[in-house]
């Protein structure tokens, strides 16, 4: 058995490897009808631009890094150009010829598109004419060697059960050697996503067959980042039905963020995209998604008809109805650890992280500061949004609405809730953007501490305080704190995973929605000792 | 000058008191222990070696607690205590004077005069020093390529679930001729029995150790067994044949001393001011049935809660409610509530119930006439602390006790239920034809 996970641990690094050296394969070669056909598509009005691209790429061969890097500099001259031309009539006082200039230069914002554009119709090599072999190498055999690491467990793991044996003798799992490449690895794998999408055109080309069968068009970057995401959380989450194949819990909810991301946020956006409709992920509320008061979504929205009108107001009676109100009815849980994407990735890849979830009093605080920061930064931003929508203004309040969204989008869209919320997993545990970051997340804790029948109930006294439930908890929820006093947990942060229960060794957690009376019992003494004692002891404190 | 009160000992008993006085009171606290230097808890010692957590994961409080609370802590063995000049004699020469002295020192393994019972790698498990040390003695399958597991206790068990994880094999002695049949009746022991079997434990019934082998350098090679004269080779002995209190210290103190520091329900002691609680604590009769020593995390806990309301003026006898207890035997949990005996006490009777899978069951033990419910042990089914309590304060039957098992349930959602299964077969053995009632949160809450 053991030779099966190595045999599979050799089979899944070298499908990775492959997937990293694809980026560095084939080759980039620009055609004059190319370029042309570009340049009209998408309205490129400057001359200059079209003409040092003729003159440095095409016709030219280039690695991925050339390509990318000979085009990001056409467009760097580009705009010095136009900068200078700009600062030149400024400083004459021509105004017309002035605001002329603007439409020549290309957004620095756009530079990722423009050459990811152009690098997707560059591409030849492997990978490009070989997608299905190419597919076969890297997914198949990433799958198939994680299978093969996987499956082996239901042996060695033993009988059913909790089974949490070395998590912290291994490297991988105790923020050894193994966890700081996979951080590296991931950090690097989403600042190229965010931000040089363009280097991995040759990944969108292993998937352009299967992204035109579901949607008739290429595969972007964001195709295969969706992609990957599934196939990951199915590989990951046959790893949490055998680990926890005796908690019922745990296998529903691992089959219901399953469900969520593969049929919401990725097929059915899918299709309706093939459709020629907006893709919307029915499930994704916001303030977690952020975007969907920006202008272009209620443009996109309110021009497609009758589809888009009930986006919109499902999108609205979403964050104002069904959200709060299945908060008051299950927790939180139903949300963040049944149906969301961000929840679902950490519950599946996240778990063997859970453990590093920082429960110290400091961590605490700084939860309580940044998550709320981010809600209140997230509702200003749509505030000053929305404002500007309905006025056409520039800024509101003094915020300029396209700094704002901008800012957004890179500090907490790509940065918090990408790079460092998945990316450091393996050292600050799998519930990074969760716990300290997401504004839903910090919206539905409100509902959730003030206003809910949910609660873990503590029994009585039959704590030990072994520490199991503090040390798997991802939230980094110190819930030992509240076992060994007999007090409930009743706390904003608690997504309601279920592992605190699963991992406590004498059946004192249980996740319960019961009647809102009693569900937060501050006790001194507790159950098991006199119960005079426990009536003078508690009389006491309420009086006082 | 605020009174100054010294704990000696930082488990459970001695820690629950110091944060029980300061919460009540503004005394001077100090916490004396030779073991570690913060508070951590004992229990979850094994899931250290496993990898479960690090031993930081088992401090329940973190480090600041202490300076803030005002409790002192002090890394010291208590040599000597003169009561007379109310001054403790610490290890290094140092003194220390106090007003009111708490002993909760806890225990140590039991040793029998075993022939090699000294030798290295023999060790009990109890205290962190003997984590390091099994860490050091079986570090892998390597080093030790076999264990032996002497004892069939909760430490025992745990030791053999602990060593299975390293891949050692383990050879468990067990004196009875069933695991821990001197406190679970017969169906419940013989479903441990198979169950520690399934976990390719060799599993000995019914057999004592006759003596230790070692070699010339001291170290342990082999076993040998009583009844057979079989010799097990091995490299490490776990000692868990029970615990003693860890009162030698104390002899010539003029404390009075049994097996534990003799107390009286006010866990007082003969002399003025000192007071013992936990492991350590004998009464002089016990309580409510129980036994003199209680050596269970919860009386620890039980006993500092009540000692520290005496000591800030509230005076307390330790007067514990209805019995309960939980442990986990590898992958079967195991409540208890109330008293349920190896075999029912005279007028008494049990009803068991296993379930086809072999790792689920509870057995009842009641009344025989009025089928009054005296307690349940309960495996790998989990139940509700509070309402079992309640039930057995308001002296239910046991009819009505099954009729509204549901409300007692604590297993996680989305388990599988066995309240009917469990009621048919009570239906059959009693003759009754009671039918199970939904769970209500108003009988819970009520």
């Amino acid at each position: 058995m053991k030779t099966i996970k190595i045999i599979g641990l050799i089979i899944f690094l070298t499908g990775m490897a492959i997937w990293t050296g694809a980026l560095f394969m084939g080759e980039f070669s620009l055609t004059q009808e190319q370029l042309d056909s570009f340049i009209e598509e998408k309205g490129i009005k400057s001359e200059l631009l079209a003409k040092t691209l003729e003159e440095e790429v095409v016709g030219e061969t280039f690695g991925t890094f050339g390509f990318s890097s000979a085009i990001r500099g056409a467009l760097t001259d580009n705009n010095v150009y136009y900068d200078e031309q700009i600062a030149k009539y400024d400083a004459a006082k021509e105004w017309d010829k002035k605001g002329a200039q603007y439409q020549y230069r290309i957004n620095n914002g756009d530079f990722q598109a423009f050459t990811f554009n152009l690098a997707k119709k560059a591409g030849t090599g492997f990978v490009r004419e070989n997608p299905g072999l190419m597919w076969i190498l890297t997914f198949g055999l990433g799958i198939l060697g994680a299978l093969m690491f996987i499956f082996p467990n239901l042996v060695l793991l033993g009988q059913p059960g909790i089974k949490n044996d070395h998590i912290y003798h291994n490297s991988a799992t105790n923020r050894g050697w193994i966890a700081w490449l996979v951080l590296i690895y991931l950090v690097a794998f989403y600042l190229v996503l965010y931000f040089y999408s363009d280097y991995v055109v040759n990944w969108t080309f292993i998937l352009d067959p299967i992204s035109r069968a579901l949607n008739g068009g290429d595969a972007s970057q964001w195709f295969v980042y969706g992609f990957m995401y599934c196939v990951i959380m199915i590989t990951m989450a046959v790893r949490m039905y055998i680990k926890y194949r005796h908690n019922k819990y745990q296998i529903v909810r691992t089959t219901s963020v399953l469900f969520f991301q593969i049929v919401f946020a990725f097929l059915i956006p899918e299709i309706m995209s093939s459709l020629g409709k907006p893709g919307y992920d029915f499930k994704n509320a916001f303030p977690l998604d952020y975007d969907f008061f920006f202008e272009w979504n209620l443009n996109t929205l309110t021009a497609s008809g009758g589809l888009g009108i009930f986006i919109l107001v499902w999108g609205i009676v979403l964050t104002l109805v069904i959200v709060p109100v299945m908060v008051y009815f299950f927790g939180k849980r139903w949300y963040c650890s049944w149906v969301c994407g961000c929840g679902g990735l950490a519950e599946t890849l996240g778990d063997p992280y859970r453990q590093h979830s920082n429960k110290t009093m400091k961590a605490w605080k700084l939860e309580r500061w940044l998550i709320h920061s981010v809600l209140v930064f997230s509702l200003v931003m749509t505030l000053v949004t929305l404002y500007c929508y309905f006025t056409g203004a520039q800024a509101f309040l003094g915020i300029n609405t396209n700094w704002i969204k901008d800012t957004y989008s890179f500090l907490i869209g790509a940065w918090f809730a990408g790079v460092i919320g998945t990316g450091f997993y393996p050292i600050f545990g799998n519930r990074v953007w969760c716990r300290f970051g997401c504004p839903l997340a910090a919206y539905l804790g409100f509902v959730q501490r003030f206003k809910s029948r949910f609660r873990i109930t503590t029994n009585g006294g039959q704590c030990i305080s072994c520490g199991n439930c503090s040390t798997y908890c991802e939230q980094g929820i110190d819930v030992r704190a509240y076992a060994q006093k007999g007090e409930n947990i009743v706390r904003s942060s608690c997504v309601g995973c279920g592992i605190c229960s699963a991992v406590c060794p004498r059946g004192v957690l249980k996740l319960e929605n019961g009647p809102e009376k009693g569900r937060i019992n501050p006790t001194q003494v507790l159950l098991g000792n006199d119960v005079d004692l426990m009536d003078y002891v508690n009389n006491e404190q309420h009086s006082a | 000058m605020q009174e100054h009160i010294v704990i000696i000992g930082n488990g459970i008993s001695g820690v629950t008191t110091a944060r029980h006085i300061r919460k009540a009171s503004d005394k001077k606290i100090t916490i004396i222990s030779s073991e570690t230097d913060y508070f951590f808890s004992r229990t979850a010692l094994m899931y250290v070696y496993m990898g479960h957590m690090k031993y930081e994961h088992t401090k329940p409080y973190e480090d600041y607690f202490w300076k803030k609370n005002r409790i002192d802590l002090k890394r010291a063995f208590v040599k000597n205590v003169d009561h007379q000049n109310k001054q403790l004699h610490l290890s290094g020469g140092e003194q220390m004077s106090y007003d009111k002295l708490v002993l909760a020192v806890g225990s140590k393994p039991n040793k029998f005069g075993w022939p090699g019972e000294n030798l290295n790698g023999v060790q009990g498990l109890y205290s962190k020093q003997d984590l390091d040390l099994l860490e050091k003695n079986a570090p892998n399958n390597e080093t030790c390529k076999r264990a032996v597991v002497v004892g069939g206790g909760l430490i025992g068990i745990e030791m053999v679930e602990m060593l299975l994880t390293r891949d050692i094999p383990v050879t468990f002695l067990v004196r009875e001729h069933s695991f821990w049949n001197s406190v679970l009746p017969e169906g419940e022991s013989a479903m441990l029995n198979r169950h520690i079997k399934s976990h390719h434990v060799d599993l000995r019934l019914g057999v004592n150790l006759e003596s230790i082998q070692g070699d010339a350098q001291g170290n342990v090679t082999s076993i040998i067994i009583k009844e057979t004269g079989e010799e097990i080779a091995c490299d490490v002995v776990g000692l868990t044949a029970g615990v003693t209190p860890n009162v030698d210290f104390l002899k010539n103190s003029g404390i009075g001393i049994g097996r534990g520091v003799k107390v009286n329900p006010m866990l007082e002691t003969n002399i003025k001011d000192i007071y013992a609680i936990g492991d350590c604590a004998e009464q002089h009769e016990g309580i409510n049935g129980r036994r003199p020593i209680e050596a269970v995390w919860y009386t620890g806990r039980m006993m500092g809660e009540a000692l520290a309301q005496t000591l800030t003026g509230n005076p307390t006898p330790y007067n514990p409610g209805h019995w309960f207890n939980s442990a986990k035997f590898m992958d079967i949990e195991y409540q208890t509530y109330g008293w349920v005996f190896a075999k029912p006490k005279a007028g008494n009777t049990h009803f068991h119930w296993i379930h086809k899978d072999d790792d689920k069951c509870i057995t009842i033990e009641m009344e025989e006439t009025s089928r009054t419910f005296l307690g349940i042990n309960n495996f790998d089914i989990r139940l509700r602390h509070e309402l079992l309590d309640k039930w057995l304060t308001e002296g239910r039957s046991t009819d009505y006790v099954l009729e509204h098992l549901k409300d007692a349930n604590f297993d996680p959602e989305f388990y599988k239920h066995y309240e009917s299964e469990i009621l048919e077969a009570y239906n059959k053995a009693y003759g009754t034809s009671i039918v199970p009632k939904k769970k209500s949160w108003k009988r819970i809450f009520a």
